[in-house]
């Protein structure tokens, strides 16, 4: 492979000054490189991000008023579906675990590339067209029965566009499970002989489980689409109840996939968190093996509480109690993580940058919408706010505020890394503080109209609602106007920020470890581990232990 | 820099085969048949959501199959079920004969595995033409078709991934004794695909 031979020409420069990235043409070719894909992946689902959030702001508008007065109640229904179509999978999953886990996870084992480059590069590849698929379908009706598009309804309406809705959906699935199984072996056995998976740094941690569910779970998607796609194309009525179908089933199989696929964009985010709070708190990661069993424990628990989704689809009283059990069990491994961020960051020595700002939010906004999670979890509360706003206000404080918040954190610690430049800590401020009001004003209240009984998918509403839903909207577009600050910094950053050189944060994995950017392959030389990844104001430890024998 | 963790790994010794000069992509103890397993692990949920998903609609219906349907011919999915599970005992001694260097006895094995297959193929279509029950006759026929053409499709991926190793192995040295990851991938998918029939049956024609 030709960029295989580039690297080892270049001389390295340790402090970075060097800028030896990949040639701009590669981005936009077959590459085999993991942070090349890393980097399509990041920028790919971004503008998708951007598309989804353009319809978002749609959505929001026609909601400022009780009338419908703004799109057609049928553009309406398929806004909201194409919105969250493209925020789960072409924004959320393939960030997270396309791009930081691709760019990251060889780095921080300390190997070459993923176990399967050309799988990796495939993988990513099939996203462009699937994304570009599904917003095709714009021109002849787009799939419009909600992203879990529920038979019977999703048999009704826009056929065209439910089966472009289809393919698109078993696409991104093989994609996804294309991504997992490379990075499951990567992990399993990749990573340079002195680490042992309990010195490996939590986002692999993070990554594994996060694979693991893509593994188990989306093939379950994909048999669910491809009978919708038989009912829908063929006729036949697996789903179908006029011809003796059970729609029930399809929502058994929906969510079997759908609820772990909450954790499969919330993982990695965790795992993120995890690196960026001690590093910027210059302490030790507290209970590393409890945040790396936790995530072992959600991703399985993760498998066996997707009913919690159906109490009102007539699910059996003793099942429901059975889900509910489940679902709340899973706070305890999510509450051990939060535990233990925030006795990282106690009494450390924060260095409040971007990066920070954002991990801190994430882990206070994560919580609102965990405990709302624990609320929903309960069946009574879930009978009455069922398909409500309080539900995507819960959702979205996951989705936004734990993910979104969580890859901009992720973007700030690692933007140096990947371009060898930081990005404008003034312009990073300024973007998290818009970030943070927009979102909150956005969908805090929303938690009010679902207690109060406002619908969600419903174009119009009652006029009681109206005032809340205005004030939502004018958060929505500070929302909106937040990513401005950051994009223009990203693509400013890129060629004229600031030189990071290779370590700016003082951090202790593996890939600060090579030049930033980092040469292809990674490492000029096999690195070697003689310290665990979180072992930050170490010499403190180490006084307390002399202290100790000392005293015996 | 402050970091605890070393680049020089010449001091701490690396191993000779990871130095720099010898890097490139895929130098790395060969992962593909792990790999390769993972993915079945997948790729059977996709076929325990379909079982699941059979055992639900069996569950709530009021009769299975429902009033009318046409009894199962149980004698030729018999026979069919006989060839694909002794088809599994013959491409085994494909791997058998290239661990031994014989390439012409594994080709000939893959050769008597792919014929068996396609019997197995022809026997589900002449079955299929026969069914007094269409894809949309009820729900049961609905589920007996998607699920034994689905795992159909899988013997057909089988037959092309034999027939691509063979179509390899025309270049001398291709595969051997040590070097037989195409091989031994068709066989452990091979032996999936088994599997998965051997519970389909169970569960179309004889619960
Ligand atoms: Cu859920």
């Amino acid at each position: 492979m030709a960029q295989a031979e580039l690297p080892r020409q270049i001389p390295l420069d340790p402090l970075g000054e060097q800028e030896q990235g990949p040639n701009w043409r590669e981005y936009f070719g077959f590459s085999t490189d993991h942070k090349v894909i890393g980097i399509q992946y990041l920028v790919t689902s971004f503008v998708f991000y951007l598309i989804g959030g353009v319809l978002a702001e749609l959505v929001r508008t026609e909601l400022a008023t009780p009338e419908v007065d703004f799109v057609s109640r049928e553009t309406y229904n398929a806004l909201f579906t194409i919105h969250a179509t493209i925020m789960i999978f072409l924004w959320i999953i393939p960030t997270l675990t396309g791009g930081f886990g691709n760019y990251l996870v060889p780095l921080m084992i300390g190997a070459r590339d993923m176990a399967f480059p050309r799988l990796n590069a495939i993988a990513f590849w099939i996203i462009p067209p699937s994304g570009v698929l599904l917003l095709c379908s714009f021109f002849i009706g787009p799939a419009s029965a909600g992203w879990t598009s529920y038979p019977p309804l999703s048999l009704m309406v826009n056929k065209g566009g439910e089966a472009i809705w289809i393919a698109g959906v078993i696409l991104l699935g093989t994609s996804s499970i294309m991504a997992g199984l490379n990075f499951i072996v990567t992990i399993l056995k990749m990573r340079i002989p002195s680490m042992p998976l309990m010195k490996m740094p939590l986002f692999c941690w993070a990554m594994m489980a996060t694979s693991a569910l893509q593994l188990v779970a989306t093939p379950v998607l994909t048999g669910a689409m491809v009978l919708l796609g038989f009912d829908l194309l063929v006729g036949t009525a697996f789903f179908n109840p006029t011809g003796g179908g059970d729609p029930i089933v399809y929502q058994h199989m929906f969510w079997f996939y759908s609820h772990p696929a909450v954790y499969i964009m919330i993982l990695p985010a965790f795992g993120m968190i995890s690196e960026i709070l001690p590093t910027h708190a210059r302490k030790p990661i507290f209970g590393y093996q409890a945040i790396a069993y936790s995530s072992i424990a959600i991703s399985f628990l993760g498998l066996i509480v997707w009913a919690h989704h159906m109490f009102t689809s007539g699910t059996p009283d003793w099942l429901r109690m059975f889900f509910m059990i489940a679902t709340m069990i899973i706070a305890v491994p999510t509450g051990i993580k939060v535990f233990s961020w925030v006795a990282t960051v106690w009494g450390g020595k924060l260095r409040l940058c971007s990066a920070m700002l954002f991990g801190m939010a994430f882990v206070s906004m994560f919580v609102i919408g965990g405990l709302s999670g624990v609320m929903v979890a309960s069946v009574p509360f879930d009978i009455h706010v069922h398909d409500t706003y309080f539900i995507v206000a819960h959702l979205h404080y996951v989705l936004f505020g734990g993910s979104v918040f969580g890859i901009y954190a992720g973007l700030y610690h690692w933007f140096p890394k990947m371009t060898g430049r930081f990005l404008n800590e003034g312009w990073g401020k300024v973007h998290f503080v818009l970030t943070f009001v927009g979102f909150n004003m956005t969908f805090l209240p929303m938690h009010v109209l679902g207690l109060q009984g406002m619908n969600r998918r419903i174009a119009e509403y009652d006029p009681q609602y109206a005032g809340i839903n205005m004030f939502c909207t004018i958060g929505s577009y500070i929302l909106a106007v937040s990513t401005i600050p950051f994009l223009f910094n990203a693509i400013w950053s890129w060629s004229q920020g600031e030189k990071a050189g290779d370590n700016p944060w003082n951090s202790l994995t593996l890939e600060w470890m090579t030049t930033s950017p980092p040469p292809v392959e990674n490492f000029e030389e096999d690195p070697v581990l003689v310290s665990g990844p979180y072992d930050y104001g170490h010499t403190y430890y180490q006084d307390l232990e002399d202290k100790a024998i000392a005293q015996s | 820099m402050q970091g605890s963790t070393v680049n020089q790994g010449s001091e701490l010794g690396y191993t000779e085969a990871h130095a720099p000069e010898a890097g490139h992509h895929g130098e790395h103890p060969d992962l593909r048949l792990f790999g390769f397993i993972v993915f079945l692990i997948s790729e059977s949920m996709l076929f325990l959501g379909l079982f699941v998903a059979y055992f639900t609609f069996r569950a709530v219906a009021t009769s299975w199959p429902p009033v009318g349907t046409p009894d199962l011919e149980i004698l030729l999915p018999g026979i069919n079920t006989v060839i694909l599970l002794s088809s599994s005992f013959v491409i085994h001694n494909a791997d058998t004969a290239i661990k031994k260097n014989d390439v012409a006895g594994f080709r000939l094995w893959f050769l008597v595995t792919m014929a068996m297959g396609a019997t197995f193929l022809a026997g589900q279509i002449y079955e299929y033409a026969h069914l007094e029950f269409g894809l949309k006759s009820n729900l049961f026929a609905s589920t007996f078709y998607v699920l034994t053409g689905f795992h159909g499709l899988h013997v057909l991926v089988g037959i092309l991934m034999m027939g691509t190793v063979l179509w390899r192995s025309r270049q001398e040295g291709h595969y051997s004794s040590e070097k037989h990851f195409g091989i031994e991938a068709a066989e452990v998918y091979w032996h999936f695909v088994d599997v998965i029939w051997v519970l389909l049956f169970t569960i179309l024609y004889i619960l």
